[in-house]
């Protein structure tokens, strides 16, 4: 067997990964100093005269030299809308380019087409922050790709694109507005989506950079969001994504009562810490009980006449209410779920677009991740030493995504998960999860329906806690309750095969994903 | 007299489904009932009661009182709930559709008989019996006085109004002689009287409002049929802060004065006597329960 090292999370990893390199283990969330400096593209100049527009785009690909072995990267602002990676990997595809690495900030299941341009050859690498459905399925299950996946949190991507340790040869961006120089921004058009966050360290870094667009205006476009001394060539397209599928029904306060439940209880805590108070920055995921926990908040605020700084993250239409309710001074956005959060994003200036890199890279001058006081995920899976796994089901299929778990959870004061206790006769808690996507030294305090748990490191919280009369239970305490119901789940057997490589934020290795033994 | 449990709120679940029995313990009401009446189907009363026996034997579910529904005796499956459930350790019971004396006393010797066969002490299995027609609303008294088994009767409107031919409004006016009247014999009774389930539970207000109008009158608890309907009840049934502070320094008062079995005092201003301590006492009682002192 190849050389192996523990981490700082006690996850034995090679030392070298085929399809990945050497290994940096996991050594702790602020351990890793970067060195060096940042990565540049190529120097490039454009003449009175010229023009960006391109009849096609298969002669926007020609243009930008594409060959064999290269990268390319797309951005998911359409999520399970978005048409720009399939139309773009068509014509790859008649091209006949091969061996390719998609660097996407995200592959939904919008992106299943991309399962051929696998299986054929015409990608062979993946970097990305989630993955699920039938591409995840086959790579889990049956190892269709040679090289691992490498996941990446969307501050770790802004990292490593910026630091050049990915060189994209190739980026393409869906534009919902952009002038004849390539002028864009994300929020104006029949496809808006909203802030265009995770796409500007791609245009910033790339060698080429081809944008997509089904509203070209003139030039120049008076609200820019990336601007054209990035943009190589632009190509209109009948459509780049249809913005109302972009996260269905994930906007909305949910109605069920156990997620409710759960996020009132989460709330009692924010307010035990005490952090609710004027001022105060927050963050929380989209749907279930996450996002109700801010229904909760948003009657403490309103009660205690609280405001607070920002709130950030994926904005929904909930958030927008909070700001336009005067609950909160700003927003922060990367990355915007409905219509309703892209028309505030155009007409209230108080609703700020951020880059990822602005939002979450662990190594630049100060990012928003960094400024959280309050921040709520949830996961699929948490262990007793309060690492959490969103990425992979307990049976060792990708499903999900990193997202800004490691990010905000690393930068925010407290970071509350909260998480059903059990889900379908599976339980939360175990002594091992199936991946470690965040570690439990970022995490502070656990909300289930069944009971509260603190991490011992937080001994202040744990106090707050109890002032406010909270009853909190010790997590292995609590793993024994729910799993005396559920009982312990037969664990997954694997191949040798690493298929995925889970990188934290700052480029170590937080965990591998291995092959489903079938 | 019989020392009143708190229940403020009992969660109807119906029977059949495995995940709320997990669930439903964890939105923390006073009480919960599992219904083997009218939300199980007539093909499924055999299952539900097994989910049930086997529910009540592997689940632990704390502090909260666990009720079935059974299904009334005069049908095949009353006897059968009784006998499967009691010794799997089910204590308490409402009996739907009571209409006279001899339907608890038919209740009470089948569970005397269970309790003996299963060397469970007698006595040990309560009843609350469940007013929902006219008759049973008629008879409420000679129903609440039939056995010391009963340690509650509460009302069901829905029956109710279809008996009496009239619609059931949000304002209730039609079931105030009936919710009057079951209040009234809880009292002279010393059990408790709960309210009628409130079914749009998107109707908070609504809800709230009938909530508060059924401790007016003197129930002591409410069924609920939807989760979201427990903090509203307990919110209405629980004391203030103010209600419980003020209580509690009548009652130190008293003491101090020695009056607990007689005599007036003034408490900032105001005339104490007997009925007051007595009210002082149930708020004092009430916020014990509740878990606010």
């Amino acid at each position: 067997m190849d050389k192996t090292v523990r981490n700082k999370v006690n996850i034995e990893i090679p030392e070298y990964i085929e399809g990945y390199g050497k290994v940096k283990p996991y050594a702790g969330a602020f351990e890793t100093e970067p060195t060096g400096n940042k990565f540049a593209p190529k120097i490039k100049a454009f003449k009175n005269g010229e023009e960006k527009i391109l009849k096609t785009l298969r002669e926007g690909i020609e243009k930008s030299g594409l060959k064999d072995g290269m990268t390319i990267s797309f951005h998911h602002h359409l999520r399970n809308g978005d048409y720009v990676l399939n139309l773009v990997m068509k014509e790859i595809e008649k091209l006949k380019i091969k061996d390719l690495t998609i660097i996407a900030s995200s592959l939904t299941k919008a992106h299943e087409p991309l399962l051929e341009n696998i299986k054929n050859g015409t990608v062979t690498s993946l970097h990305t922050s989630g993955l699920r459905g039938k591409i995840a399925e086959e790579i889990s299950r049956n190892g269709i790709m040679e090289k691992p996946v490498i996941f990446r949190s969307h501050g770790g991507r802004a990292r490593a694109i910026e630091s050049g340790e990915v060189k994209i040869d190739v980026a393409f961006i869906g534009a919902p507005i952009c002038d004849t120089m390539g002028n864009m921004n994300g929020k104006e058009g029949v496809s808006a989506f909203g802030a265009i966050g995770y796409a500007m360290a791609d245009v910033k870094y790339a060698n080429y950079v081809i944008a997509l667009t089904d509203n070209i205006v003139p030039f120049p476009l008076n609200d820019i969001s990336i601007s054209m001394d990035y943009i190589d060539s632009i190509v209109e397209v009948e459509s780049i994504g249809d913005p109302t599928k972009i996260a269905t029904g994930a906007t909305r306060i949910t109605k069920n009562p156990n997620d409710l439940l759960i996020a009132k209880k989460a709330s009692e805590v924010l307010i035990a810490t005490k952090k609710v108070k004027n001022g105060f920055s927050f963050q929380a995921g989209s749907g279930g009980a996450s996002l109700a926990v801010c229904k909760y908040l948003r009657e403490y605020m309103e009660e205690n006449d609280i405001k607070g700084s920002f709130a950030s993250g994926g904005i929904t239409a909930y958030l927008v209410e909070l700001l336009e309710a005067n609950l909160f001074e700003s927003l922060l956005d990367t990355q915007t779920f409905d219509g309703e959060a892209a028309n505030s994003l155009v007409r209230n200036k108080n609703h700020i677009e951020m880059s990822a890199s602005m939002y979450a890279n662990p190594h630049n001058k100060g990012c928003v991740a960094h400024q959280l006081d309050l921040m709520i995920l949830s996961c699929t899976e948490i262990d007793v030493n309060f690492n959490i796994n969103s990425l992979t089901a307990s049976t060792g299929v990708i499903m999900g995504a990193i997202g800004g778990a490691p990010d905000t959870a690393a930068g925010a004061d407290i970071t509350v998960v909260v998480a059903p206790s059990m889900r379908s006769r599976l339980p939360i808690i175990l002594d091992k999860v199936t991946n470690v996507i965040t570690p439990g030294d970022t995490i502070d305090v656990l909300v289930t329906e069944r009971g509260i748990c603190v991490n011992p490191l937080r001994g202040d919280i744990k106090k707050l806690l109890e002032e406010a009369n909270i009853e909190i239970k010790d997590i292995r305490e609590l793993k024994e309750e729910i799993t005396k119901i559920t009982k312990v789940p037969k664990s997954n057997e694997y191949e040798d095969k690493i298929i995925g490589v889970i990188e934290y934020r700052d480029g170590t290795v937080m965990d591998t994903i291995k092959q489903i033994k079938m | 007299m019989k020392e009143k449990e708190l229940c403020r709120t009992m969660l109807f679940c119906p029977a059949t489904n495995p995940k709320l029995y997990l669930d439903a313990p964890t939105f923390e009401p006073d009480s919960i009932i599992f219904d083997l009446e009218d939300a199980v189907k007539y093909d499924e009363k055999d299952s539900a009661r097994e989910l049930l026996a086997e529910a009540l034997k592997f689940l632990e579910f704390g502090k909260v009182e666990i009720y079935a529904r059974i299904n009334p005796l005069y049908t095949e499956f009353g006897e059968i709930d009784v006998r499967r459930l009691v010794p799997a350790g089910l204590r308490k019971m409402r009996l739907p559709m009571c209409e006279s004396k001899e339907q608890v006393i038919e209740l009470s010797k089948l569970l005397e008989e269970v309790e003996k066969e299963n060397g469970i002490e007698v006595g040990s299995c309560k009843i609350q019996a469940s007013l929902e027609t006219p008759l049973g609303v008629k008879n409420a008294y000679e129903i609440a006085k039939a056995s010391e088994r009963i340690i509650s009767i509460s009302f069901g409107a829905e029956d109710y109004t279809r008996l009496l031919g009239v619609d059931r409004t949000k304002d209730g006016s039609e079931l105030f002689f009936a919710r009057t009247q079951i209040a009234n014999v809880a009292s002279i009774a010393g059990i408790n009287a709960i309210d009628t389930v409130w079914a749009d539970f998107n109707d908070v207000e609504g809800f709230k409002k009938e909530a508060k109008f059924g401790k007016q009158l003197g129930f002591a608890g409410k069924s609920c049929i939807h989760p979201s309907q427990i903090e509203v009840v307990h919110k209405v049934f629980t004391p203030t802060d103010e209600e419980i502070e003020k209580s509690i320094i009548i009652l130190d008062a008293v003491k101090k004065a020695g009056i607990e079995k007689g005599g007036v005092i003034k408490v900032n201003g105001k005339m104490v006597d007997i009925p007051v301590i007595e009210k002082a006492r149930r708020i004092v009682t009430l916020a014990k329960g509740a878990g606010k002192i």
